[in-house]
């Protein structure tokens, strides 16, 4: 677990939400108390209506939280105004979609720039081109710059919305569903990217159901009704490069899931 | 801060959307061209009416015959023949102001030269008559008081007249026959187009009033009417006024009793011709500004369709750091960008319709300034005021709902 001398990625201290529909209170998140640390690779996992996706929305500063405390890189956004959060979102966050949500008839690149033109620094056309053609080259999409989303696969539209999220640096990268449409070799591919990224030092938080996909995070967490029931290092960590060599060596349908890291 | 990469997203975003775009500036582009156009065919309407009522000469007052009941039957103006060649000399002689005075007798008549003949007007005008209309001669002389006085056979005529006569213009000293008697050509009037109510100004014979009453009329001391002309503007009440009491006097008209004659200054007949075109351009305006509207109540609807399909991209936006004020920038300089492009387009091809329908209808078209400021301002509101709301609606969006739309 996290020094607890540095400060942590994400603390949240005694979550609670709750949304008031007509009469009846719903407690989507009754009492989360969180803490993940830099450089950590979480899955947050949990059947639907289990509260995960609450969860990340107020992971992603998209919603604040009724009550608790949330620290972002050590600071308290759990009370900040909507421009406010939106500022924390584009410099401390990077999101990842299920339906990858890429603006369409626009390229590559320009999708991959769009945090850039909300951020606080003045760049010109040059630099922002410059830097997002830098991102897509480590996403593995060089040369597919001026491609639209509708000219590119599913796994290559899912690595353009990383870039994307990638392009201000973000503290942490947010993944909910990420490989849902994908098939699962482009699953892996992505999970190379996600495992790759994590060596490197970025903080990944993902949402997902399928153990699997899991499997790939250093840390799952589990959430069952609005709590987390459940906290624990991954012991068989698959490993999405090696797992993609079997795949080429072997046929597909003999996939072994795991092996231990 | 932010404006200029707003302003370079929004660009964006219609050039993502290039048909659409067009589209719906489409809408402007009419409604502003519409009014362009309108008004510059109202406005060179009120013109050209306005040049033919100077035409009439300046500092005019026009001394109509009174129309006159028999057995219940009304006459028109000039038709009871109150107004005597007596009237209208003492009008030179006693109203100091009146510096020209031109007896008018009108008649129509077939005219004749060789094997052509031809249908026209007679008018019977003293000498004073060019002068007073400022209507010069082309070519030739104008007819002279000693004409008037002998009732000598001459006359100038028009180029209407000259061309289907003759078949040329050139006809100065050549012998028309007006009910077969023969009248010398002195001179070919210079054009004058159509007169606000169609006819042919140029389809005109002009003769002294004299012979006209002699020769043309067969007898009658009566006129039609009497064209007077003062110095200055300011002369034009009181010697209307002047007018009317010599002539009640002349006339033995009782107090209480009606003219038997109408005195009318061109001032008044400049009124009432321009209050008809002015209710023209008016209602132009109106039609054209409500295709304006129309235009703008287009911009809104495709925005508002256009903030619902991209509701998952403002939920990007808004994930990636966008502010409420950036999305709602964002839709509002779409819609001024479309509203103003319109505009300008609307303007130029406003100004290249007025000019086309000028051209081929022969009407006049005057493009004012104004009228082009007024409509690119109107165009650039009608951006801001059709664009604040869907704009408002689209920065007012939940990120986590957008981003979920379906």
């Amino acid at each position: 677990m996290a020094d607890p001398s540095a400060i942590a990625a994400v603390r949240l201290e005694d979550i609670e939400k709750t949304y008031r529909t007509g009469e009846v209170d719903v407690h989507a998140v009754r009492g989360v108390s969180l803490e993940i640390a830099r450089g950590e690779f979480v899955a947050l996992m949990g059947s639907s209506g289990s509260g995960k996706s609450t969860l990340m929305n107020i992971l992603g500063c998209l919603d604040r939280p009724t009550s608790g405390r949330y620290f972002l890189d050590g600071e308290d956004v759990s009370s900040l105004s909507r421009d406010q959060l939106a500022d924390v979102r584009n410099r401390k966050l990077g999101f990842v979609f299920q339906n990858f949500n890429l603006l369409a008839r626009t390229s590559a690149l320009e999708n991959v720039e769009l945090p850039l033109l909300y951020g606080a620094g003045r760049l010109s056309n040059a630099q922002l081109r410059d830097k997002a053609e830098r991102v897509l080259e480590a996403v593995g999409l060089q040369g597919r710059g001026d491609h639209h989303p509708s000219q590119l696969s599913g796994g290559q539209q899912q690595r353009v919305a990383v870039a994307r999220a990638l392009i201000n640096e973000p503290e942490v990268l947010l993944a909910d569903e990420p490989t849902g449409n994908l098939d699962s070799r482009t699953s892996m591919e992505l999970m190379g990217i996600f495992q790759d990224l994590n060596e490197k030092g970025i903080t990944i938080i993902m949402v997902t159901h399928e153990p699997d996909i899991a499997s790939y995070a250093r840390r799952n967490v589990v959430m069952l009704d609005g709590r987390i029931v459940g906290d624990r290092a991954v012991t068989r960590r698959s490993n999405a490069l090696f797992e993609l060599e079997k795949l080429s060596e072997r046929p597909p349908e003999a996939v072994e899931p795991t092996v231990p890291s | 801060m932010r404006v200029g990469s707003t302003f370079k997203i929004a660009l964006r975003a219609l050039q993502r959307n290039k048909l659409r775009s067009a589209l719906t500036a489409l809408g402007i582009i009419i409604g502003v061209g519409a009014v362009i156009a309108m008004v510059s065919i109202g406005n060179g309407a009120k013109a050209q009416v306005e040049a033919q009522i100077a035409g009439l000469g300046e500092n005019v007052i026009l001394i109509f015959s009174g129309s006159t009941t028999a057995s219940g039957i009304r006459t028109g103006w000039g038709g009871a023949g109150t107004l005597k060649i007596e009237d209208a000399e003492a009008i030179r002689r006693e109203i100091p102001s009146v510096t020209l005075v031109s007896e008018e007798v009108v008649s129509n008549a077939q005219v004749a030269a060789g094997n052509q003949n031809w249908f026209t007007r007679i008018y019977g005008e003293s000498a004073d008559y060019f002068e007073l209309r400022q209507w010069a001669l082309a070519d030739g002389a104008p007819f002279t008081s000693q004409d008037v006085r002998s009732a000598n056979k001459v006359c100038v005529i028009g180029r209407t007249t000259a061309t289907q006569v003759f078949g040329s213009e050139d006809v100065v000293g050549q012998i028309l026959r007006i009910k077969n008697v023969p009248f010398q050509i002195l001179g070919v009037l210079t054009p004058k187009g159509l007169s606000t109510q169609g006819t042919d100004q140029d389809d005109i014979v002009i003769m002294p009033y004299t012979s006209a009453m002699k020769r043309v009329l067969g007898g009658g001391t009566t006129l039609r009417n009497i064209n007077a002309q003062v110095v200055s503007t300011h002369d034009l009440a009181p010697a209307q006024r002047q007018i009317i009491e010599l002539l009640r006097q002349r006339h033995n008209i009782r107090a209480g009793r009606d003219d038997d004659f109408t005195v009318r200054t061109q001032e008044e007949i400049a009124a009432a011709a321009t209050a008809t075109t002015d209710v023209m351009t008016g209602l132009l305006a109106a039609i054209a500004f409500v295709s304006l509207v129309v235009g703008g109540i287009g911009i809104m609807n495709i925005m508002l369709v256009s903030v619902t399909e991209r509701t998952r991209e403002i939920g990007t936006r808004m994930a990636v750091g966008a502010h409420s004020r950036d999305i709602l920038t964002q839709f509002l300089i779409e819609a001024i960008l479309l509203s103003v492009v319109g505009g300008i387009i609307g303007i130029l091809s406003g100004i290249a319709a007025a000019k086309t329908i000028a051209a081929v209808k022969n009407w006049p078209a005057l493009i004012s300034p104004a009228s082009i400021i007024i409509a690119f301002l109107i165009s650039s509101a009608v951006g801001v005021f059709f664009g604040f709301y869907p704009a408002r609606k689209a920065a007012q969006l939940d990120p986590i709902e957008a981003l979920r739309y379906e």
